[in-house]
Formats: C-alpha cells, sequence, structure tokens
C-alpha cells in the first residue's frame, strides 16, 4: 500500500507563513479542532492538478468554492447519489486537494436509492429537452453577463440622478454590479453541475459493464465506442481550419502567416482588398469560438483567443502550411466513425448472453446520450463563459487601480473574491466621502507579500496525494475525471520515492490511444511554447486543451501528466490513430526536451532512453 | 466419406476403408476416423490456416492392424476383469497392452502403404526423410468437457519410414494408458470398441513456439488472445518447463496490451545426430530477450481470431515460427482444439435482465467500483 504524507505535518514554505489567509478559512488542514483533525488524517486527498496545474490565486478560487457547493450538491442534495455524498476541498501551499465522502450507513444509502431512480431518472428521461432548455439558460447567463456594464465613480453624478429621481449613486451601482458578476459566475457553476455527473454516471457504469464482460478491455477501447459524435468543443478548431482553407482561396496566405504577432498581420491584412474580406470572416468566427481559453480556463491567465491572437494565428499558419504540403487537415470523422462502428460490433459479438446484449446495448445508448453535454458543458462554461468573467474582473480591478488600491489590474487576482468586494466598499466609501481609501496603504504591500509566496508556492512540488490511501478507490467520478486509480497511486507514490528524478527511465500512466511511437519529446507547459513545436516530436504537457489541437497535426505521440482516457489528449490522439500515454502525473517534471522516448499507448508506459 | 465410417464398431469397418488420409482430405466432421487432432488440422488446412503438411493413419489402419495383427482377442482378455481404483494393478496391465500392442509389426501391405505416402510428403517438402511429429489422435479425447489432453503421446523428430512406423505403433499403444482404461472403465466405453488414429506430420523447426488461447486463461475474456512463447519448440512452454514471455493481444483491434518477458533458462532444440529435440540452455544474454517479435504476435493473433471465428467458439492453439522459411511464410499453427476450461462454465454472474440503463446505474452505484 502506498503511503502519502500527513496533510498535518506539511510544513509552511519559510517565508510563507500566514500564508492560509488567501483561502476561504474552511480550506486549511486545522489542528486545533481534535474531530477535523481526525476526520483529515483518515481521509484520502489527492491533488487536482487536473484542474489546477499550478497554486491557486486567491481570487481563482472563486471557481474551487463554485464546484464545491455545485457538485456537492446535486451529488448530494438534489439527485441523492446513494453512496457518494459531495467532494471535500482542501488547500495546501496553493494547491487544490480534494477528497470524494462517502454515504458510509448501507441504511442511508438503500434510503437514497429509490429518490435517485425518481430525480436522475427524470433527467435521463428528458435529457435532450433539459439539455436544449440548459443551453438556453446558459446562453441569457453569458448573454446577461456581456451586457454587465461595471460603472466607474465620476467626480459629479450626472444630473439625470436628479431629474430622473433615480436615488441611487454610481457607488452603489459599482457595489451591485459586482455582486452581480459574482453572482453569475456561481450561477453559471450551477447549470455547470446539472447534468455532469448523471453524464459521468452513464459513462462510468457503462465503462464498468463492458469491463466486467471484458476484464481486460483497455479503457479506451470502450470510449472509442462513444466517439466520432459532433461536439462543439472542436469547434474552435474547425474555424481555424476553415480561416486557413479561405487565407489560400483569397491568395493571402503569405500576409497571414509572415510574422507570428497578430499586431503585424492584421494591419497587413487591412491594407488588402481580400485582407479585408479575410477579416470579416475571421470577425464572424471569433464570437463565440474565439472565447475558448488557451489553457482549460480556469486560471484568469489562461487568456482566450480573443484576448491573445497569436495563438489563433499560429494555428492557422501550421493548417496553411499543412494544406500547402497537400496533407489532409481535416478530423477523419468517417473513419473514426467506421471504427467505432467495428469495434461496437466486434465486442457485442463476444458477449455471450442475450440480456447482456440488450443492457449493452441499453448502456451504450445512454452513454451515446449524454457524451455530447459532457464535452459541450466545457465550452459554454470553462471557456466562454469564464474568458468574458474574467475580462470583467479586470474592468472591476481598472477601477482599484484608479483609486490607488492596486498598483496594476493583474494584481486584482491576489485578492479573495470577498477582499475585492471590502476594497470596493473602501474605495465607494471614500470617493462617496471625499477621503483616501485606507487600503491604499494596506492592499500593496499586502500584494507584494502574497506574489512573494505564490512565487515559493510554485516552485514547491505537490504531492499527489496525502493522508490515508484507501484499499480501494470506489468512487467513479474520481476514476473516470481524475484517473486516480490503484495502480496509478502505486505508480505516482513510487516517483515520489525515487530522489533523482534523472534516473527514472520509465513512467507508467493510462494508455490514453494504442500505438509504440519513438521519438524526440517536445516539453511544452503552455500553449504558448507550442510554438516552438517541431514536425513527428513527442508532446509532453501537464494536460491539454482544446486551444492545443493545432499542435496535434504536428506531433507523433502525446503525453500528459494529468487526466484519464477521456482527456482531451487522449480523445484527440485517438482521432488522430497516434499514441497517447496520460495521467503520468510526473512527465513533465522528469521528462526533458531532446530526449528520446518510446512510448506505449497500448500498455501505458513511457521509456526514456539514458 | 468420413461421417459415414462407423467410429466405435471393430468389427463393422467395412475392408476399403480409407487407412491412409491427407490431413487436407478430412475436416472436423471426420472425428471418427482420423481422431479429434488430425481432423482438427485438416478443418484448418481447410479453413485457410497455414498448418505443416502431413497425413494420418486412420481408425480403419489401426482396426486392421489389430486385425491381421491377431491381438484382438488378447486385448479383449486384457481389459476385462480391470478394477479400476486398483492403480497398481491398473498400471501393470496398461504395461502389458502397451507392449503387445508395440511388438506387433503391421502387415506388408499396410507398411508400404504407410511408406508411400511418407515418401510423398518428402516429396512435398523438398526433403527426403524429412522429420515428422508422430502424433495419436484419439477420436473421443478433444471433445469439450472430455479432455484428456496430454494423455496420448507425441514424438518429434522422428526421420525415416522404420523410426515413423515404431512410433506410430507406440502412438496406438497409447490407447492402453492406465488413465485411459480407468477413464473407460468409469463411463462404461467398450475397450476393444474404441479406436485411435496417428497423425504424422511435418516437424516445423521452430526458431521460437508456443501456445495462444483465444481468451483470458486467467478470467475467461473472450476480448483478448493470450500468447505464451519461448525459444525453440514449444514443448518447453506446454511443459511448463520455463515462464514463457506471455503477451496479451486485443482480439478486436490486435494490439499488444500486455507483456511480459521472462528470463527463458531452457529451449528445446533439435539435435540433429539423435534425430530429436533437447533441452539446452538459452545463452545468459538471450534469456531476457524477447522471443518472438510484435509483428509475430500480432499475426498469430489474427490466425488465432481467424481460427476461432471459423470453429465458433474459443480455441486452444499450438504454433510455431519457423527459422527455414522467410517472413511472411514462416508461422505455423501446429494444433487447434476447443478451449474447455472456460467455454463449459456456466456465465458467472447470473445477473438479471436490466430494465433500463439507469436501473444498471443504480445496481452499479450501489455495488460500488473496484477498480486494481
Amino acid at each position: 500500500m502506498p503511503t502519502f504524507p500527513n496533510p498535518h505535518d506539511i510544513k509552511a514554505i519559510p517565508g510563507t507563513e500566514g500564508w492560509e489567509r488567501m483561502y476561504p478559512y474552511q480550506y486549511q488542514f486545522v489542528t486545533d479542532d481534535p474531530e477535523r483533525k481526525a476526520y483529515e488524517e483518515q481521509t484520502f486527498w489527492f491533488y487536482d492538478g487536473l484542474h489546477y496545474p499550478e497554486p491557486l490565486y486567491p481570487f481563482d478560487t472563486i471557481w474551487d468554492e463554485a464546484w464545491f457547493l455545485a457538485l456537492s450538491q446535486y451529488n448530494n442534495r438534489i439527485f441523492q447519489v446513494p453512496p457518494v455524498r459531495g467532494v471535500d476541498h482542501r488547500i495546501i501551499n496553493g494547491y487544490v486537494y480534494i477528497s470524494p465522502v462517502p454515504v458510509k450507513n448501507p441504511a442511508d444509502i438503500e434510503a437514497r436509492a429509490p429518490h435517485f431512480m425518481e430525480r436522475a431518472g427524470y433527467y435521463y428521461k428528458n435529457w435532450d429537452a433539459l439539455e436544449e432548455k440548459w443551453k438556453q439558460k446558459m446562453k441569457n447567463t453569458i448573454a446577461e453577463l456581456q451586457g454587465l456594464s461595471i460603472p466607474t465613480l465620476p467626480e459629479m453624478e450626472d444630473l439625470r440622478v436628479v431629474t430622473e429621481g433615480l436615488g441611487e449613486s454610481k457607488g452603489f451601482h459599482l457595489i451591485k454590479a459586482y455582486d452581480d458578476l459574482i453572482n453569475l459566475g456561481i450561477k453559471c457553476w450551477q447549470y455547470h453541475f446539472e447534468f455532469l455527473n448523471l453524464g459521468y454516471a452513464a459513462y462510468v457504469f457503462f465503462l464498468d459493464f463492458v469491463q466486467k464482460q471484458f476484464p481486460s478491455i483497455p479503457v479506451q477501447r470502450v470510449t472509442q465506442m462513444i466517439s466520432g459524435i459532433d461536439v462543439i468543443m472542436y469547434q474552435s478548431d474547425e474555424e481555424l481550419k476553415k480561416l486557413a482553407r479561405k487565407a489560400i482561396e483569397l491568395g493571402i496566405e503569405q500576409a497571414v502567416t509572415f510574422s507570428q504577432e497578430w499586431s503585424e498581420v492584421e494591419p497587413a491584412l487591412k491594407k488588402l482588398p481580400k485582407g479585408k474580406e479575410w477579416l470579416a470572416a475571421l470577425d464572424k468566427a471569433r464570437d463565440p469560438w474565439f472565447y475558448i481559453s488557451t489553457g482549460t480556463g480556469w486560471y484568469h491567465h489562461d487568456r482566450c483567443w480573443n484576448d491573445a491572437m497569436n495563438v489563433p494565428l499560429s494555428g492557422i499558419a501550421t493548417y496553411i502550411g499543412k494544406l500547402k504540403q497537400g496533407a489532409n487537415i481535416e478530423r477523419p470523422m468517417d473513419q473514426v466513425r467506421a471504427e467505432r462502428d467495428r469495434i461496437v460490433k466486434e465486442y457485442r459479438a463476444l458477449i455471450e448472453r442475450e440480456e447482456d446484449r440488450k443492457t449493452f446495448d441499453e448502456l451504450l445508448g445512454t452513454a451515446k446520450t449524454v457524451f455530447p453535454y459532457v464535452e459541450n458543458h466545457l465550452f459554454y462554461v470553462e471557456h466562454w463563459f469564464h474568458s468574458i468573467f474574467w475580462n470583467k474582473v479586470r474592468e472591476v480591478a481598472a477601477i482599484l487601480k484608479e483609486h490607488g488600491l492596486i498598483a496594476d489590474i493583474e494584481d486584482v487576482w491576489y485578492l479573495r473574491r470577498d477582499e475585492v468586494k471590502s476594497a470596493l466598499w473602501d474605495v465607494v466609501t471614500a470617493w462617496a466621502t471625499g477621503t483616501t481609501p485606507r487600503g491604499t496603504k494596506t492592499w500593496p504591500k499586502e500584494i507584494t507579500w502574497r506574489k512573494g509566496v505564490m512565487q515559493k508556492f510554485r516552485e514547491w512540488h505537490a504531492p499527489p496525494a496525502i493522508g490515508t490511501a484507501p484499499e480501494v478507490i470506489q468512487e467513479p467520478f474520481t476514476i473516470v475525471l481524475w484517473g486516480v486509480t490503484n495502480k496509478s497511486l502505486a505508480d505516482w507514490a513510487a516517483v515520489q520515492q525515487v530522489k533523482d528524478p534523472s534516473t527514472i527511465s520509465v513512467l507508467n500512466g493510462f494508455a490514453g490511444s494504442p500505438g509504440v511511437i519513438e521519438g524526440r519529446a517536445r516539453v511544452c507547459r503552455t500553449v504558448d511554447e507550442v510554438r516552438q513545436l517541431e514536425e513527428g516530436e513527442i508532446l509532453v504537457a501537464p494536460t491539454t486543451s482544446p486551444s492545443w489541437a493545432p499542435a496535434f497535426a504536428k506531433i507523433k505521440a502525446c503525453v500528459t501528466d494529468v487526466g484519464g482516457v477521456m482527456s482531451h489528449a487522449a480523445i484527440v490522439c485517438r482521432e488522430y490513430g497516434m499514441p497517447a500515454v496520460v495521467g503520468t502525473g510526473h512527465a513533465t517534471k522528469v521528462i526533458k526536451t531532446g530526449m528520446l522516448l518510446r512510448v506505449d499507448g497500448s500498455t501505458g508506459a513511457v521509456n526514456i532512453a539514458r | 466419406m468420413a461421417g459415414t465410417l462407423p467410429g466405435t464398431t471393430a468389427e463393422a469397418a467395412p475392408d476399403g476403408a480409407a487407412e491412409l488420409l491427407w490431413f487436407q482430405e478430412v475436416d472436423k466432421g471426420a472425428v471418427a476416423v482420423v481422431g479429434g487432432k488430425c481432423a482438427s488440422l485438416g478443418e484448418l488446412i481447410n479453413a485457410g490456416v497455414r498448418v505443416p503438411p502431413g497425413f494420418a493413419l486412420t481408425t480403419a489402419a489401426y482396426r486392421r492392424f489389430v486385425r491381421e495383427g491377431g491381438i484382438a482377442d488378447a486385448i479383449r482378455e486384457l481389459t476385462t476383469g480391470i478394477d479400476a481404483r486398483d492403480m497398481d494393478a491398473l498400471e501393470a496391465r496398461s504395461r502389458e497392452l502397451r507392449a503387445l500392442v508395440e511388438a506387433t509389426p503391421f502387415s506388408m501391405a499396410l507398411e508400404d502403404s504407410v511408406a508411400e505416402f511418407y515418401r510423398k510428403l518428402g516429396v512435398r517438402c523438398c526433403l527426403p526423410a524429412t522429420p515428422v511429429a508422430v502424433r495419436s489422435s484419439a477420436t473421443a479425447e478433444d471433445l469439450p468437457g472430455a479432455s484428456f489432453a496430454g494423455q496420448q503421446d507425441t514424438y518429434l523428430w522422428i526421420r525415416g519410414i522404420d523410426d515413423v512406423l515404431t512410433h506410430a505403433r507406440r502412438c496406438m499403444g497409447s490407447l492402453f494408458t492406465a488413465r485411459a482404461i480407468a477413464y473407460r472403465a468409469k463411463m462404461g466405453f467398450a475397450h476393444d470398441a474404441v479406436a485411435i488414429s496417428v497423425g504424422v506430420q511435418k516437424m516445423a523447426n521452430s526458431f521460437a513456439a508456443g501456445v495462444m488461447f483465444t481468451l483470458d486463461p486467467a478470467n475467461g475474456d473472450r476480448s483478448v488472445i493470450a500468447l505464451d512463447s519461448n525459444f525453440g519448440f514449444g514443448e518447453s512452454v506446454v511443459s511448463g518447463e520455463v515462464t514463457p514471455d506471455h503477451f496479451v493481444v486485443n482480439k478486436v483491434s490486435l494490439d499488444i496490451i500486455g507483456r511480459t518477458i521472462s528470463r527463458k533458462e531452457i529451449c528445446y532444440t533439435v539435435d540433429f545426430s539423435a534425430q530429436k529435440s533437447r533441452a539446452q540452455e538459452v545463452p545468459f544474454e538471450r534469456q531476457t530477450v524477447q522471443s518472438i517479435i510484435d509483428e509475430e504476435v500480432i499475426e498469430l493473433a489474427r490466425m488465432g481470431k481467424a481460427i476461432e471465428r471459423h470453429y465458433g467458439r474459443p480455441m486452444d492453439i499450438e504454433w510455431a515460427v519457423d527459422k527455414d522459411l522467410p517472413a511472411g511464410g514462416n508461422i505455423f499453427i501446429l494444433q487447434a482444439r476447443p478451449e474447455t476450461v472456460w467455454s463449459t462454465k456456466p456465465p458467472a454472474e447470473a445477473r438479471p435482465a436490466a430494465k433500463t440503463a439507469l436501473d444498471h446505474i443504480l445496481s452499479g452505484m450501489l455495488q460500488g467500483k473496484r477498480v486494481t
């Protein structure tokens, strides 16, 4: 049984003492409450590297709080998932650790079951109609967000306030707009989980059923059975391909690719009549398809394409290059579907009992029904909504800056969302009164200190898990989403015990996409580094997201730190028919650019030639 | 032709029934004539599987041998009044019976027929006095549920007609092993009513060989092919003398999903001077080298899948990679028979038929999910 550190034994990094105030107080591991301390020690906490590859900024904790509430409430209070309550959260040195909370009493589990059948049953039965309704709710929420104006504080209020008898000031409006902004964010995350766990459950138990029939079936084969379904997560990438084709059609590909800087390419295109035509097409694609984050969307610094036009430009340039070489850049969907159908047919034929074949059909059908939501919600929430949201917060930050509470707009992320609210109160009361906000002297100092703390957090290596590892991991969401299984824990623990990472020659992860290939590694920690990729290299990344898509046109295999067989890298590699090993835990730390790798996507092993 | 021959009544065998048949002349319907092993080889050849060529001495040949050798009465006498529980007595009778069979010569006519087939085999293989495997091929042994694999004899690297005939008689004698006698006694089969066939098949000069199951013997998973391999002949794998390399191949996608390369200390190769295979130490530096390449593993799995599809059931297959032949034509199936362990088991879990997907999701949740 692998052993992991006791959460209370992890000491603050020297110089960061007091870091706990950067996060909500309930996120701390505590020693002064014996009951809570005992619970924390006996619980197994794993590092949520899937969502948080780096330490959390105080403000960005908003999404963690949002899903802490949303996931747990849906599991536990709304759908009454019988064996699992919510998922508990802690933060240690800026890193989020989570732990599913089981329902321990069998009688409680039994009592929850009929409610679950009724409630979840309603959703499964009315899935398509409810999903349509969901899309409308999300679109409305995003429209509301886009329409939300963050008022600035005038020297003198407009005459209209008097003549129309408004009776409200811009100071009040600012506070209210901030509250509205936060509430829209929390609401959006309420919707995020409306279907998600039911979706995962349908998928997990399809997987479970197939694995019982075929104990040796690789999980990737099961996911292949639900591949080839159109989802909007890939639309942004499709738009890049369209724009690449259009540039060639219009004969302006030179102008699009002569520089990697959008600031140079855009003015050049504006001078060409055909360039203007292309820019118009681009503008059409930008809303909403360029509201796709360059990261996962979970961090404020994951700027979307609209804010970081060099990223889509680089993708377009890659596709133009491919097209000029005569390469096919289409996703091979017909092939994917034909292979899917062949696999389904062959496995189905291997099932011996007729009843089991019927169950297989039922579960496969449900898994296919839920699949689009499971993929598409990411675009609506993490990409589209978040990208706009972060920029609205920047508008709020501009006011804090204007009033001297922060030196730079990007400093706002070092404040918790409730601290921003307090700071705004400080600003509006001082503005109303005609005095100087107290925060002008306190916040800059605190932010400087927090920046130092964050830097130390980044240099710290978060252990993959802490607390007491259980005999078996039983919570299905944990397995599919985070790729936590006994095997992965043992692998992670083994790597952790190696003192010198330069001696590691084998990494084990999940077999994400089959095939074996050898090649040179290219370690890309962010999507910006994708530009360095050379044809035929093996991409090694913390995790990938849809804005990394153009990278996959260049590489011949992919290795990630975090993610299961449903992760983006695994899905895309299966489509391209190239090997992927995902969820290795440590690939980006152990592997260096230029190393010779052998990636076996059928067994999940990565060999490093040393 | 084959199906019309009675399989169990010695006296009823009409004169003129074929005593020698090429493998390609028989199929799975010919078990009563050429036994399970030879019938299966014929079936494989006719299904397009690459099998080393050979021929069978049929049960008609056995009956003729018994008749012409004048040993029918002796056999009846020796198999009467046996107490199947008395192991010592059983062993003693078995020894006597086998000695009797082995000492009885074939008639000149039968010897000539066998010699003619053996000569033709040599012509076919472009190798006079072709080394062959001589195997007993029982008429009941490989039927599902009545497996006595390993009970009958196999003699390898037999060269020259005299040796072929000697070992053919030995194989016929294997009808009277102690276990076979006890089994027949228990099942109430008449000892003088059963007959045996003998297969004579060109030896594959294996670079590597082994076995494969078209399911996972560890858990009965039908979606994989499990393959064991070692250098040299398959004997080392079949006998369990070495821990072979083990591969698990996904049957649907034909990719290798599991691989264990073991330390293989011995392997069997042919000793040409003694005309037999013998164990020898694998050179130290080769012991942990993968014994067959991935492409061969996948090609074998492809063949295994085709064989399973042909028979419509999970199969237990012996194979070899011949070192004398070029890649592309060097992989042979030596034997294929129905897998008997998992195929006869009732489905492990008799779950009630699911009404809806949700019922399944709920019952799955209530059971919890163990992941190892």
